[in-house]
């Protein structure tokens, strides 16, 4: 392989990870353990077939097995928010964002990582994740609806039936 | 098509948020979205949401790459070149250089990333001990050696660091991830400290090159040769504690 064609991926594993662990020393702890893991199996990843989805499985992998293993989820640390170009109005957004993100179950949180940032079709998350596409659906439907409620407060459940 | 349908399903919503319809159908669902001020207000917030990720998280793209997660040399695109951990030192914390040997490319740096936190925790709890930094002193350096030997199955030596201002006090046996592992603990003149932690990986790696993290305010190189794991651990200027990871590497060298 090519350490070149691997290095290209390199700025979107750690913005998912970022996104998925809060944590930025954790977050690449987490990319460099994918590396790691993409250069030894290297020879199982089937050539053609899609290099950036196979590297975010192996990361997958490695978090939902890092979660397994090891330590309760961390505290939300407000040092954590990366620094954001915006008005007041989105900056407050995007904190808020950031926060109930952390709160997400990670089985969402994947999912609403996976369509919404990093634009994987649902088919290629529900292979990403080793799950049926209808479970990446109602995750991605019960995720973002967890999220809204966070950022607006918890809202009485209107929608339905008016 | 025909007719009043009430609820939009949540899957035609969710690809309608995330714009993955056909475009006539996108139009269409948009329409029938608009005409429910509850169902147009949830939708407009998840195409918010999505957006705000993107500010959110987007700033990642344009970071440098860290050195410990770079994986092609950056200048040289030679590989081979490389080979010895040692060529590594003059760029610092390069990694991850990997071999072509024999049909297909060998990682030659394979993670220990629990090494690096072990370290760095073990420095943290001994280093501030006042009276009892280590379990057996240098006063019965043999003793140690002897034991700290046995006890991780590798015949070890505590590196000499005089050269440096810091001198031994001792070690201790504490329990690794991966085993036993043995911390030599120095002392400089100004009583500041660092630590050598030697244990075994928890992959059987022969070698890794050099790296770097700094965990909680200590600053920890840590690598891998002739397979075992070594780390050196100080609350210290970075350049400086480098200076002393490569004399600990040249020394204990395997």
């Amino acid at each position: 392989m090519d350490a070149a064609a691997l290095e290209a991926h390199i700025p979107r594993l750690r913005r998912y990870a970022r996104a998925l662990a809060g944590d930025p020393d954790r977050a690449d702890d987490l990319v460099q353990d994918t590396l790691e893991r993409a250069l030894r199996k290297f020879s199982l990843w089937r050539r053609g077939s899609d290099l950036r989805a196979w590297l975010f499985t192996l990361m997958h992998n490695l978090y939902v097995n890092q979660r397994r293993a090891e330590r309760p989820m961390l505290e939300w640390n407000e040092a954590y928010l990366a620094p954001v170009a915006a008005t007041q109005e989105e900056q407050l957004m995007v904190r808020d964002l950031q926060r109930a993100l952390q709160q997400l179950p990670p089985e969402f949180r994947e999912v609403v990582l996976l369509v919404g940032l990093e634009d994987f079709s649902y088919a290629q998350a529900a292979a990403i994740l080793g799950i049926p596409r209808g479970t990446v659906m109602s995750r991605l439907s019960r995720g973002r609806e967890k999220l809204r409620r966070a950022m607006e407060g918890e809202l009485p459940p209107t929608e339905k039936g008016r | 098509m025909s007719g009043q349908r009430r609820v939009l399903d949540d899957d035609t919503l969710q690809a309608w948020v995330d714009g993955r319809l056909d475009p006539a159908r996108q139009a269409k669902i948009e329409a029938r979205i608009e005409q429910d001020p509850a169902l147009a207000a949830r939708a407009a917030a998840y195409r918010r949401h999505r957006r705000a990720l993107h500010q959110a998280f987007d700033g990642v793209l344009a970071e440098p790459i860290p050195d410990r997660l770079r994986v092609a040399p950056p200048r040289p695109r030679r590989r081979a070149a490389l080979a010895a951990g040692v060529a590594s030192f003059g760029l610092g914390i390069a990694l991850g250089w990997f071999l072509a040997l024999g049909s297909g490319p060998v990682p030659l740096a394979t993670a220990a990333p629990r090494l690096p936190q072990e370290a760095a925790l073990a420095y943290a709890v001994y280093a501030p001990e006042a009276r009892h930094p280590v379990m057996v002193g240098a006063a019965e350096k043999a003793e140690l050696m002897h034991w700290l030997s046995r006890r991780l199955g590798h015949t070890l030596q505590a590196p000499d660091l005089s050269a440096y201002g810091y001198h031994l006090m001792g070690g201790s046996l504490l329990p690794g991830s991966a085993g036993p592992a043995a911390q030599f603990m120095y002392q400089n003149a100004a009583r500041r400290r660092i630590t050598v932690y030697i244990t075994w990986p928890r992959r059987p790696v022969q070698r890794t090159a050099f790296r770097f993290v700094r965990r909680d305010g200590v600053e920890v190189f840590y690598w891998i040769d002739g397979g075992m794991a070594y780390a050196v651990a100080g609350r210290l200027d970075r350049a400086a504690l480098l200076r002393i990871a490569e004399s600990v590497y040249r020394q204990l060298r395997g």
